[in-house]
């Protein structure tokens, strides 16, 4: 009869208790997973710091010395016009850090709210938005931003929305199929007999419910969300230069330069590699300890 | 079995007039008007012949009016006439469309013969060393941008033995060996970035499958090794394989996008480029409107082979 006065008096300290006996765990049993978290905050850091720790300016030209390759002076060596890779390659980390952040903030966002409505409400609702969900699905995301970018005109808060709403409606599935099974549980049902409100069984029974699966969701999506913008802004169609994005330092007119200075095509594509990487491992990691019912779902 | 394909055809109506719907619409707000581009490129600047252009072209329309004639014709194959070129955009897209389909193709061939071995054998080899290192891979080439592994593939060979990957165009039908000879490289750049996940989801099946019943039977009544892996297990590992090809088809075409723009092949990827960097709304809403259509069309054949991979799957 003592249990649930014990209970309660535990209950306060909880939330805090979790995140340690998860980061705990992260560290026990998922070291590739920790290594993940621990590359991601350095590159969150390398990011928020960029204006400290770049020796030079991001568009600081320095004709005497052009296209060297990496010394003491220039860590990871000078492009065509002379402007320091390393200090470009610093800032670009801030914006991925922006247009990752940002953008996977607005898709998860996003499919919480499809996923929640359309799951708990159900009918016709649910059957209109499945299918227009269907239907943006239907077309690759590639060609979906190249298209839209194109309407909208390249440049940083057009590529957040823009990939924000992508990956956000072919996120809400997932919300979604959670959602329909939380709805079925029954504490939802007694709750609902008691004659809770809809809101109130929302935000007490049914979010929390889904609330791992929308941390793991936040996580891959960053990762996924900078892949895109490298890629869209590789193709001249991202953040415009001279903004030192990572793929558009690999892409327009720095590829004419890359034979004379092969270090030009190193940098920018093997931090893209190690941060996706580093955040996916994590990602996965999280799956792991907070919900084993989406392994395999990315 | 027919009646149910007939049935999946028609589900596909609303979805792609929906999504041309929407294309036809945003494309037209593209800022820079297409005859703004024009004008300028052919120094009209009279407003007088602004109308006469925006009439020419058909553009002084309604946009409703100009879209339900759009949609009349591409029900008799008509996708009307390049802004541009004047060539019709149903022949633009004919000619395009096999070549990425031919990209496609052999990045699909490759990706499969990569992944499905290893797969394979990565569950056979359950945690030892070799299965680690093959999921390692997996892991990291999903995060590897194909875009980069292109841009090496352009930048270090050149620079190490004076060797560079073919830019010049042969149509396969002229000369296949030097058509394949460029079309190798991308493919297989694409290929492995497809593999990735094709790889880690045999493994999981082919564990899945492995500890079932059937095998142990298969094993106990004394067959090889070879046969339980190859037949019993795998051709039922397969299945949630094939439905993943259907899911990557559109990463397929995605892809093929940029390794077209870098590899200079003259498919639909670099078509749609072109045709938005030049607001080419017919050309634009055309290629969507065949993307569309081949994502669908390729899970739809995906459907179709569960029942020949598997004789539970019975449609009605």
């Amino acid at each position: 009869m003592t249990a649930p006065a014990i209970d309660s008096s535990a209950a306060l300290p909880r939330a805090r208790s979790a995140g340690r006996d998860l980061l705990r765990r992260l560290v026990r049993d998922k070291p590739l997973g920790a290594a993940g978290a621990a590359i991601s905050v350095l590159f969150l850091l390398c990011g928020i710091l960029a204006g400290v720790l770049a020796p030079r300016g991001i568009n600081q030209v320095d004709l005497a010395h052009r296209l060297e390759p990496p010394s003491l002076q220039f860590l990871l060596g000078t492009d065509a016009l002379g402007r320091d890779v390393f200090s470009r390659i610093l800032h670009g980390a801030r914006l991925s850090v922006i247009v990752g952040f940002s953008g996977a903030a607005i898709a998860t966002a996003l499919s919480l709210v499809i996923g929640v409505v359309t799951g708990y409400v159900g009918g016709r609702l649910d059957l209109v938005v499945q299918r227009l969900v269907d239907a943006w699905m239907a077309f690759p995301g590639l060609v979906l931003l190249i298209v839209v970018i194109s309407v909208v005109g390249p440049g940083m808060p057009q590529i957040i929305v823009v990939l924000g709403l992508l990956y956000g409606i072919a996120g809400s599935r997932i919300v979604r199929g959670a959602v329909v099974s939380a709805r079925e549980q029954m504490y939802v049902h007694a709750a609902q007999s008691t004659g809770a409100g809809t809101l109130w069984i929302l935000r007490r029974h049914v979010v929390p419910n889904v609330m791992p699966l929308i941390i793991v969701l936040f996580t891959t999506r960053v990762g996924a969300v900078i892949l895109s913008e490298a890629g869209l802004s590789f193709l001249g169609l991202g953040v415009p230069p001279p903004a030192p994005t990572w793929g558009g330092m690999l892409s327009g007119s720095g590829r004419a330069y890359m034979a004379m200075g092969p270090w030009l095509a190193l940098a920018p594509g093997l931090c893209l590699t190690l941060v996706v990487y580093a955040i996916n491992v994590f990602g996965d990691a999280l799956r792991d300890l907070l919900d084993p019912r989406m392994r395999g779902i990315r | 079995m027919q009646s149910y394909i007939l049935r999946r055809l028609l589900a596909l109506i609303p979805t792609l007039l929906f999504a041309s719907l929407i294309v036809f619409v945003a494309v037209r707000w593209i800022p820079g008007d297409v005859v703004d581009l024009m004008m300028s490129q052919n120094d009209i600047a009279a407003d007088q012949d602004r109308a006469r252009v925006e009439q020419a072209l058909g553009l002084d329309r309604p946009v409703l009016v100009q879209y339900t004639s759009w949609v009349g014709g591409a029900l008799r194959g008509d996708l009307g006439r390049s802004l541009w070129r004047g060539s019709p955009v149903s022949r633009e897209l004919a000619e395009r469309l096999p070549i990425s389909f031919e990209l496609g193709l052999l990045a699909l061939v490759i990706g499969l013969t990569v992944a499905i071995p290893i797969g394979v054998y990565s569950a056979i080899r359950q945690d030892t060393l070799g299965d680690y290192v093959t999921r390692s891979f997996s892991i990291l080439m999903l995060a590897v941008p194909s875009f980069w592994l292109a841009t090496l593939v352009m930048v270090f060979p050149s620079v190490w033995w004076r060797w560079a990957p073919e830019l010049e165009y042969t149509r396969f039908l002229d000369d296949p060996v030097a058509n394949l000879k460029q079309m190798l490289v991308p493919a297989i750049l694409l290929g492995l970035s497809l593999s990735a996940v094709t790889m880690r989801i045999t493994r999981t099946m082919m564990l899945e499958v492995l500890r079932q019943d059937y095998i142990r039977t298969a094993r106990a009544k004394g067959l090889r090794e070879r046969v339980v892996v190859l037949r019993h297990a795998l051709r039922n590992g397969l299945i949630p394989v094939v439905t993943l090809v259907g899911l990557q088809a559109p990463l397929l075409i995605g892809g093929a996008v940029i390794m077209e723009q870098i590899f200079v092949i003259p498919g639909m990827g670099l078509l749609l480029l072109e045709a938005v960097s030049q607001r080419d709304y017919p050309l634009i809403s055309g290629i969507f409107l065949v993307v569309g259509l081949s994502v669908i069309s390729i899970n739809l054949l995906v459907d179709l082979s569960y029942g020949l991979l598997d004789p539970q799957v019975r449609v009605r």
